[in-house]
């Protein structure tokens, strides 16, 4: 099989490749959103404990 | 409780403790990740390029590898945070509750998933993009259910009282979940019925069936990493009060 017919799916590339595209996406922000939050959230608690001091 | 092993109570004992969860995870967390990736790769490996095209359907197919693990993850995750929304109001264990609000953003992703991937394999093969047919739609309001345990959650300011909250109304939507895993049996109209579940004689070959279960298992493990990353930062904003939580706030600092 070579690499152009794997990515044709047999001409249901549109449809197999647009499915497995937005599966990733979603997930990966699954990852990414709160690994974001948890950093700005410590982010701000050291900003406010050194207004405090 | 003399029934359970004092080192396993122990265990669950420390376990519910929000640093010593807090700890434990971010160990956990390189491990996990790891055996994703393996079961990933090899569940991708193994769908996409070894697995044959469907006689019937060409390589259209090949889309069933992340919409029916997904279509079963959504299930799973909501039974998950009704159980652990339960646990929460009964016993008052706040990792309980942080398990169940944690859930509902990753088992609202994977119906999202099931959803969009389903409609994408239905328009070549049914030739439309979305019907009213039963397990469609169920599937459509556990949806609804999840946005709306994110949204009442979200709502309510007091986390103790919007935990409550969402784990009635956790409770309350578990009544879909049969309906949409026997939707296929008890209406019979455009979504095929199940292939795998049915143990005795599962009508899918071995080929097709081994990579199918390594993606099941991928997303349970993916689960399980964007979960605890949730509940991390639910821990955090929870906790920010406590004194643990000030310590590492300011050894981050340094």
């Amino acid at each position: 099989m070579t690499l152009q017919t794997f990515f044709a799916m047999g001409g249901y590339a549109f449809y197999v490749w647009t499915a497995y595209g937005i599966c990733f996406v979603v997930l990966l922000a699954n990852i990414l959103i709160p690994i974001k939050q948890r950093k700005q959230f410590l982010r701000q608690q050291a900003l406010k404990q050194k207004r405090q001091n | 409780m003399f029934l359970i092993p004092d080192s396993v109570g122990k265990f669950f004992h420390r376990m519910a403790s929000p640093p010593h969860f807090y700890a434990l995870t971010e160990k956990l967390m390189p491990w996990l990740v790891t055996l994703f990736l393996l079961l990933l790769l090899s569940g991708l490996y193994g769908g996409l390029y070894l697995a044959p095209p469907d006689y019937q359907q060409g390589d259209s197919y090949r889309i069933i590898y992340i919409h029916v693990p997904s279509a079963w993850m959504s299930l799973f995750i909501y039974v998950v945070m009704a159980v652990a929304g339960a646990i929460g109001l009964i016993w008052h264990i706040k990792l309980a509750e942080i398990v169940a609000i944690s859930s509902a953003s990753v088992g609202a992703s994977f119906t999202f998933i099931a959803l969009v991937t389903g409609s994408l394999w239905g328009k070549p093969m049914w030739g439309t993009w979305w019907v009213w047919d039963a397990r469609l739609t169920s599937e459509l309001i556990l949806l609804f259910l999840y946005l709306g345990v994110i949204g009442l959650y979200g709502a309510i300011d007091d986390k103790r009282s919007a935990s409550k909250a969402i784990a009635i109304l956790a409770l309350v939507g578990v009544v879909n979940i049969p309906i949409i895993h026997y939707s296929v049996e008890w209406w019979n109209t455009l979504h095929q019925g199940p292939t795998v579940t049915k143990i005795d004689k599962p009508s899918i070959h071995i080929s097709m069936l081994i990579p199918l279960l390594l993606m099941a298992m991928a997303f349970k493990v993916f689960y399980l990493i964007a979960m605890l990353q949730k509940a991390r930062v639910e821990l955090l904003q929870r906790e920010r009060t406590s004194q643990w939580v000030k310590k590492m706030v300011l050894e981050q600092m340094r």
